[in-house]
């Protein structure tokens, strides 16, 4: 199969790779960060009717969600597995800490409808493991765009090494990311006094999120002057300065479509906002997989490989992308109080 | 003190990887029973069918999301204990766990939903397909697993290069010489777990004049299930042991407790295997009946773990008890599905309350059953994690060993503490019974609403 791929295969594939991952990891972003965010906001549901509904909002949805991020863990491992060993190595703990807390959230979907006087468990479970998720994503974010400390294709860094100032503010912030989101897809899914409440929380988390992005933004060119000059040097300053802009733009319409209560603007500008600050966060990282030790071609499995799996991959993403839009179409509309547990 | 973190990392993988287990083992069978409850109830529309659909899909769903939660840990287990593993065979290994994540986890989250919270939104029709396409996405999930694990029984179609493999050969890989048996032997293990856990809980329920009714036909159906899968299982347990002769003989002779290369080897019914002095202690055997049973032969040579250096041998006494277990449960199933049939014939199946006690008893034996078969097949792989080519030792991260005693510490408590909490609302569920499940607040206008 090898020898049938043409000459520069070994420079495309693990691009088309890195593209592929990026797109997937940002879905998982947008698609669990909602259904986590959920799961943030759930101490401020009032009473059990409402925490039903923030909860079956999700319910149908959430598996399909938490599978993106079995796509990135599966995908790093198939087309960059060097990547994918060293940066769980590097990452150990956060990395098993998220995955306690999701754990501990999604057998709450399950252990939470079946409970009663237990229930009050799951709601807390649910609610503190969406958030411990939430945040040692962003810790693993941060440490990430840190870099680590590699000597001879191993690493030889602490394995605390990922607690940093810079990674604890990159955690915070993506708590109050997917916050965000979850009171958005609460401002779509829901009516009446929830919804009210969810417009009035993403006004607040909006200037919150705001807040984290500008510290981020400032923060990481001081990581590195590499990233630093990719940002302010004279080319790329100017085809870089629209980033800033929309970013603004589509932050003042967001506040003024939460502003008038429109049902699904603020979602959609929402996910507008995490694009955006993924495509700064893709122009500091790129092109390493290994940030600052290794590039993504130095990581890639050889062609035959990461072709094997991109030719299943190519038809079979659309087609996934096909049948998760027919779930969200099957449970389109207001959730409604009651909504057919099974 | 001190740990080794080979041993860490080990027993880290074999807890995560043997609780994520259980639960696909039930819910692949499970999933096929349910497509078969809601066939039946499609062509017949009795609403005993529906009842019983209902009831199993409470239990379908709570396994489910603990087979969800416990599978997300593994995707990343590979890189956090095994790095060096990762790294070596991401080039063979990644592409199928990837296939298994386009072919099989995405069908099944997608149509989860619509199985469980649609059937008010989508015509009964196109529930019954959510509910074959989620049956069939486990079992496509099984496929590519058990390629990636064969492979590292069997490993084909590869070529190491400084300590990297590269892949030669796409099917030499998936199909590799083990795979043909290890799916099936797979497949077959789930379903007959499921047939016990139908048939106990059924059983249980045939004791209650309020649920028998609806528990008569999934007892029927279970326990027919039993007496075609038992003896199916065991012909493919021995066509798999033959395999394994070839291609592990060592792991065959830990299996039996052999030492010494023998003509005309005996089977040990039991023995306490002694690996320091390489023989064993309180012998019950039957004469020349390894030889007939691996080699179709009473005087054919079967190779002892003497044959190769004592550091290249699994841990005899572990893979010896697993597979007594396993192999006696096997004939345990096999007579309790003959029991079955002979009841049927006579006409006292739902009667007998001897046979349904011991339904109930044997319920969780299934994911005994498979666990100890589990245990069999990787640890007679050691010290190999792909066998004769790269050790389990070279293979782990390099994390310092606290951290994996931290870790390890947490995976005890909490899935300790999520198991218990299974089988409490597992057995709530029980309690309460197919009938609560028809109890459903009522929800049968359509509502259709305005796209969001």
């Amino acid at each position: 199969m090898g020898e049938m791929l043409p000459m520069d295969a070994s420079f495309w594939i693990p691009l088309i790779w890195a593209g592929v991952l990026c797109l997937g990891l940002m879905l998982y972003v947008i698609l669990d960060g909602f259904d986590l965010g959920i799961g943030i906001l759930f101490p401020w549901g009032r009473n059990d009717e409402e925490r039903d509904l923030m909860m079956n909002s999700i319910a149908p949805h959430w598996d399909g969600n938490e599978t993106w991020l079995v796509l990135a863990g599966g995908g790093l491992f198939a087309a960059f597995p060097k990547a994918y060993g060293l940066l769980m190595t590097a990452l150990y703990i956060p990395i098993l800490f998220m995955l306690f807390a999701l754990v501990f959230r999604g057998v709450a979907f399950e252990f939470r409808f079946k409970a009663e006087r237990s229930r009050g468990v799951w709601d807390v479970a649910f609610n503190l493991g969406s958030v411990a998720a939430a945040f040692f994503q962003g810790v693993v974010l941060g440490a990430f765009i840190q870099g680590f400390e590699i000597t001879d294709g191993r690493f030889t860094g602490n394995v605390m090494a990922w607690i940093s100032p810079f990674s604890l503010m990159t955690g915070f912030a993506l708590v109050c990311g997917y916050a965000l989101l979850g009171a958005c897809w609460l401002a779509l899914k829901t009516d009446g006094d929830l919804q009210r409440w969810a417009f009035h929380a993403g006004q607040v988390l909006l200037f919150v999120v705001l807040a984290w992005i500008a510290m981020v933004s400032i923060a990481t060119p001081f990581m590195s002057a590499e990233v630093a000059r990719r940002w302010f040097s004279l080319p790329n300053l100017l085809w870089l300065m629209p980033v800033p802009i929309l970013t603004a733009g589509v932050a003042w319409m967001l506040w003024r479509a939460l502003r008038r209560q429109a049902s699904r603007a603020p979602f959609v500008l929402t996910i507008t906002l995490f694009a955006l600050g993924a495509f700064g966060l893709a122009v500091s990282l790129w092109p390493y997989t290994v940030p600052r030790a290794y590039t993504l071609w130095e990581t890639a499995a050889p062609p035959e490989s990461q072709g094997f799996l991109l030719i299943g991959a190519l038809p079979l993403l659309p087609l996934i992308l096909g049948y998760t839009a027919y779930n969200y179409w099957v449970f389109r509309g207001k959730v409604r109080p009651g909504a057919g547990y099974h | 003190m001190s740990f080794d973190p080979v041993l860490l990392a080990r027993l880290q993988f074999a807890l995560t990887i043997s609780f994520h287990i259980l639960f696909p083992t039930l819910t692949i069978g499970l999933g096929l029973f349910l497509a078969i409850v809601e066939g039946l109830w499609l062509r017949t529309g009795r609403a005993v069918y529906l009842t019983l659909y209902r009831f199993w899909l409470r239990i379908f769903a709570l396994s489910f999301g603990m087979g969800v939660v416990s599978g997300v840990v593994l995707s990343y287990q590979f890189g956090t204990n095994f790095a060096r593993f990762s790294e070596a065979t991401g080039n063979i290994l990644g592409p199928l766990l990837g296939y298994e994540v386009l072919t099989a986890f995405f069908l099944e989250a997608s149509f989860l939903g619509v199985m469980l919270f649609g059937m008010n939104r989508v015509p009964p029709r196109l529930h019954f397909a959510a509910t074959c396409i989620v049956s069939v996405g486990t079992m496509i999930s099984a496929f590519w697993i058990l390629a990636a694990s064969s492979w590292m029984h069997t490993p084909a179609g590869y070529r190491l290069v400084d300590g990297i493999f590269y892949v030669e050969r796409w099917v030499d890989v998936i199909f590799n010489p083990s795979f043909f048996y290890r799916f099936p032997h797979m497949l077959l293990a789930s379903f007959l777990t499921t047939s016990l856990v139908v048939a106990g809980i059924s059983a249980w329920h045939l004791q209650d004049i309020r649920t028998a009714a609806v528990a008569r036909p999934a007892f029927s159906l279970a326990t027919l299930a039993l007496a075609v899968l038992a003896p199916l299982q065991i012909v493919m347990g021995d066509l798999h042991g033959l395999q394994v002769q070839r291609d592990q003989p060592m792991k065959v002779a830990a299996m039996e407790g052999l030492w010494e290369t023998t003509a005309g080897a005996p089977l040990l019914l039991f023995a306490w295997p002694d690996a320091a002095r390489e023989r064993n202690h309180f012998e019950v055997a039957i004469p020349n009946m390894a030889s007939i049973l691996l080699q179709h032969d009473p005087d054919g040579i079967v190779r002892g773990l003497k044959d190769i250096p004592a550091a290249d041998r699994p841990v005899v006494p572990v893979v010896f008890f697993s597979f007594r277990i396993m192999v006696g449960l096997g004939f345990w199933f096999l007579a309790l599905g003959a029991l079955g049939l002979l009841l049927r014939w006579r006409g006292t199946l739902y009667g007998n309350r001897p046979y349904a006690l011991a339904c109930v008893l044997s319920a969780p034996l299934g994911f005994v059953a498979t666990l100890a078969g589990w245990i069999v097949t990787e640890t007679g792989r050691q010290p190999w994690i792909v066998q004769g080519l790269m050790r389990t030792s070279e293979a782990i991260s390099d994390v310092p060993a606290r951290a994996i005693v931290t870790t390890l510490s947490l995976f005890f408590a909490v899935y300790g503490t999520l198991l218990l909490a299974y089988l409490y609302y597992l057995s709530k569920l029980v309690r309460q019974g197919p009938d609560a499940a028809l109890a459903e607040p009522a929800d049968h206008e359509p509502r259709r609403t305005a796209w969001m």
